[in-house]
């Protein structure tokens, strides 16, 4: 006990620190450790083919989906063809693409590059929206200089859909 | 002509709000009860403008007034009532002004129910709930104007989002408004704490029924959100961990804190620094939320409205008030009394415990949802922070809160009995133990991580009924003493043993849901099968029908069980002609808790004979995910209904805050 202060507020103090001290390293450590495992980085098809992230990392493709490029199997598979100012890449998914998967439009697939060079999607995200794009592909084609403004943005007023 | 009455009105409550703010500050300034009561009528005056101008805007969608630009964006003739009057809400212009009627509600509500406070700390809290109104109101007027005309009005509106027409959303926005902003009157409440540099038992006991309002509303309405992304996105899933979630999730949690810290502060006097900032930190957080989903700057699967070059504005008025806010607590802080000591074994101690998991989970929430613009600022590059980092970081957090949780409520306050409490737990901790070690031993697949989670949530119930057991004296005393004691109980009792026990109900769902879902999906031609979870589908037609709005394929799924007939699905695939999107109608068929959650995808062509693909999840006790929150809410409520949180009003019970 004689290590401890006499005051009891000093003491007080202590005991807090004491309790706060592990779950606040605990908190900090699980954080760290999630950060860096489980980011997945977003690309579009030219940034991935300069950054070439290893096969089987968890990473985001996103782009415009290129014209009469989408090919439905009958078993439920679909292939499409992410494309961006400078380079494409070729995507297979299995399942029910979103509502407002367009040809000619942005989208972003989740999911992994496989050995050949053929991006697995895992997920495939649209915009719930007709009007928007998903940001990091606005961003990217900005930065690109294909912006072509916010998709067909209705002329009158400042509208905009929904709310959740 | 009502248009523009309406945009006069919204002035009007502008003007009311910015008087408010002035009128009660001189109140405050002069000792002034004339000054102060005029404050109140005209926080009374500015709600009563911002309803006559959201009643208008109503209007406006009820009727299709295409001349203005938020019902010609929003809405269609053809839409069905509910959601013409749910496309109020449901555009940016039309959210925020729910929000403004919430804030101006809440600033006329606590005018009016606060007679009972000091008359310094409710003049302040009066002018600081006007200062939010103010603000607001002037976003609301001068940058989204949700009665603005537009010169050549449409003949057809362009519709909300189909995905939005769904009864389950169109009651989303108010709950969930109603709760973010109900924190608005804690903020207040604090600031006034900090200003006339006191905080003591009594300000914690007339922050609490705000408080548990606005949490139990919250709570309600993150349920709803979570039912519609279930069954309406179509992916099988409750909870993404997608940014929107977490901004509405944030506030939550801090406001749990909250309860418990100021329950401590009532008792005790102690923690009075720290409820002050999580009273703050509350509303913060749900300026932060409304920021986050307006803003679009994180890209979400629930972001619908999103304007980034107002989202500044909104940043703006955030970083102002919180400023001020924190700015003020770091002057006036250090002032406040330290309160009571207590040993490191007792009632306060767990509840310090419990803040203090609560908080690091919401740090860890925080920094995973705004991780990817800090990273962007810094580096460049677009990242996501997914599912997998939250669940690595708030899950064990929680984990540990929920198993030191059945023993909080048991023991004293000051000074506490550890050994006494696991006594008293030892049933509750062996019901937990046969809970995991059954579900271990007969559920297949054998999972050891669900079936610790399903312990956890026996446990959390078992505790919830160990407590219950220990207060009543149930099986030590007579029955009809513990009868009596048990009926005597204050309501406030039943509110925490109903909240804890929800949040019990809601891990067993989690759990069971997460650990033991199945999922399969094909293509099927007509009459073709497939089989999830011990159940036989098969689709036995697609036929086209005609919605008020829409057009659909609606599919018809015979599902059998060993041969035994179980239900008929009809899940249906729409085509909404305005804006020619599609959305998936999910078909739940309900198994006891459980569901078999069927979807239908597109048609596709295999050489010729045209085949669906058809999506099923096996949902194990899906339904307590819902249950569960919906039992935490309803013991807030209970609780709020308590007659020690209404002393002073005793005498008035209508004026109960809600």
């Amino acid at each position: 006990m004689s290590l401890l202060p006499k005051s009891p507020k000093a003491r007080r103090r202590l005991t807090l620190i004491a309790a706060i001290a592990p779950v606040l390293a605990l908190a900090v450590g699980l954080a760290l450790w999630g950060l860096g495992d489980s980011v997945s980085f977003f690309y579009t098809p030219s940034q991935a083919a300069q950054a070439h992230p290893p096969p089987g990392r968890s990473v985001q493709l996103g782009g415009l989906v290129a014209r009469g490029s989408v090919v439905k199997h009958a078993d439920g598979a679909v292939e499409f063809t992410v494309q961006d100012q400078h380079a494409v890449d070729r995507v297979v998914f299995q399942g029910d693409l979103p509502d407002l998967f367009r040809e000619g439009q942005g989208v972003v697939a989740v999911g992994a590059f496989r050995a050949d060079g053929v991006f697995e999607a895992k997920r495939v995200l649209a915009k719930h929206d007709e009007r928007y794009m998903p940001r990091e592909v606005a961003k990217a084609l900005k930065a690109q200089g294909e912006w072509r403004g916010d998709g067909a943005r209705p002329n009158y007023g400042s509208a905009s859909a929904g709310g959740v | 002509m009502l248009v523009e009455f309406g945009s006069f009105a919204l002035i009007l409550a502008f003007a009311f709000s910015l008087a408010q703010l002035g009128l009660s500050a001189a109140a405050r300034v002069r000792r002034s009860t004339t000054l102060a009561a005029a404050g109140e009528g005209a926080a009374v005056a500015a709600f009563l403008g911002v309803a006559v101008a959201f009643a208008i805007l109503m209007h406006a969608f009820v009727v299709s007034d295409f001349s203005v630009a938020n019902v010609a964006a929003n809405s269609h003739s053809e839409k069905p009532m509910l959601y013409k009057v749910a496309g109020t809400w449901g555009s940016h212009e039309g959210s925020i002004l729910l929000w403004c009627l919430a804030l101006t509600g809440y600033g006329a509500a606590a005018a009016l129910l606060s007679r009972s406070l000091p008359r310094g700390l409710r003049a302040v809290m009066v002018a600081t709930q006007g200062g939010l109104g103010s603000v607001f109101l002037a976003y609301t007027v001068f940058a989204s104007n949700p009665l603005a005309r537009i010169a050549a009005a449409p003949v057809e509106g362009r519709s909300l989002n189909p995905l939005l027409q769904d009864p389950a959303l169109a009651i989303h926005p108010p709950f969930l408004y109603a709760g973010y902003v109900g924190m608005s009157v804690v903020f207040s409440l604090a600031v006034a704490a900090l200003v006339e540099g006191r905080v003591d038992a009594a300000w914690a006991r007339w922050v609490r029924p705000w408080a548990l309002a606005a949490w139990s509303l919250l709570t309600i309405g993150i349920m709803l959100g979570s039912f519609w992304a279930y069954y309406e996105l179509g992916w099988g899933g409750w909870w993404f961990w997608d940014p929107v979630e977490n901004a509405s999730f944030m506030p939550w949690l801090v406001a749990a804190a909250l309860l418990h810290s100021a329950v401590v502060t009532e008792k005790r006097g102690a923690l009075a620094g720290w409820t002050v900032f999580l009273a703050l930190a509350a509303f913060t957080f749900s300026m932060l939320g409304a920021f986050l989903v307006r803003s679009g700057v994180l890209t979400s699967v629930h972001a619908f409205a999103v304007d980034p070059r107002r989202g500044v504005l909104l940043l703006i008025i955030l970083g102002v008030m919180a400023g001020a806010g924190f700015g003020l607590f770091a002057w006036r802080a250090p002032a406040l009394s330290p309160g009571g000591v207590f040993a490191p074994v007792s009632r306060e101690s767990a509840l310090v415990l419990n803040n203090i998991l609560l908080a690091a989970a919401t740090a860890t929430v925080l920094l995973g949802t705004l991780y990817p613009l800090i990273r962007e600022a810094l580096t460049g590059e677009s990242i996501s922070v997914g599912p997998p980092y939250f669940n690595l970081t708030f899950t064990p957090l929680m984990a540990a809160l929920l198993i030191l949780l059945p023993a909080g409520p048991l023991l004293a306050w000051k000074r506490g009995d550890a050994a006494g409490a696991a006594q008293r737990l030892w049933a509750a901790a062996l019901i937990a133990l046969g809970v995991g070690l059954a579900v271990y031993a007969v559920v297949s697949p054998r999972k050891a991580m669900g079936a610790a989670g399903l312990a956890l949530g026996a446990w959390l119930i078992a505790g919830a009924a160990a407590e219950l057991v220990e207060r009543t004296r149930a099986f030590r005393s007579p029955a009809a003493e513990s009868w009596r004691r048990l009926v005597r109980l204050p309501r406030g009792a039943w509110g925490m043993t109903l909240a804890h026990l929800g949040l019990g109900v809601f891990v067993l769902g989690a759990c069971f849901e997460t650990g033991w879902r199945q999922e399969a999906a094909e293509t099927l031609p007509l009459g073709g099968s497939l089989d999830v979870g011990g159940y036989h589908l098969r689709l036995d037609q697609v036929g086209a029908i005609e919605g008020p709005n829409y057009e659909a394929e609606r599919g018809r799924v015979r599902v059998t069980r060993s041969g035994q007939p179980i239900c008929e699905a009809a899940p249906e695939r729409r085509i909404y002609s305005a804006g020619g999107q599609t959305t998936s109608e999910v078909a739940l068929c309900y198994r006891g808790f459980s569901h078999l959650y069927i979807v239908l995808g597109e048609r596709r062509d295999a050489a010729g004979t045209p085949v669906w693909l058809v999506r099923a999840y096996w949902n194990p006790l899906a339904t307590l995910l819902f249950l569960g929150p919906v039992v935490m809410a309803l013991g807030g409520f209970v609780s709020l209904s308590d007659r020690r949180l209404r002393l002073g009003v005793a005498s008035k019970r209508r004026e109960q805050p809600a």
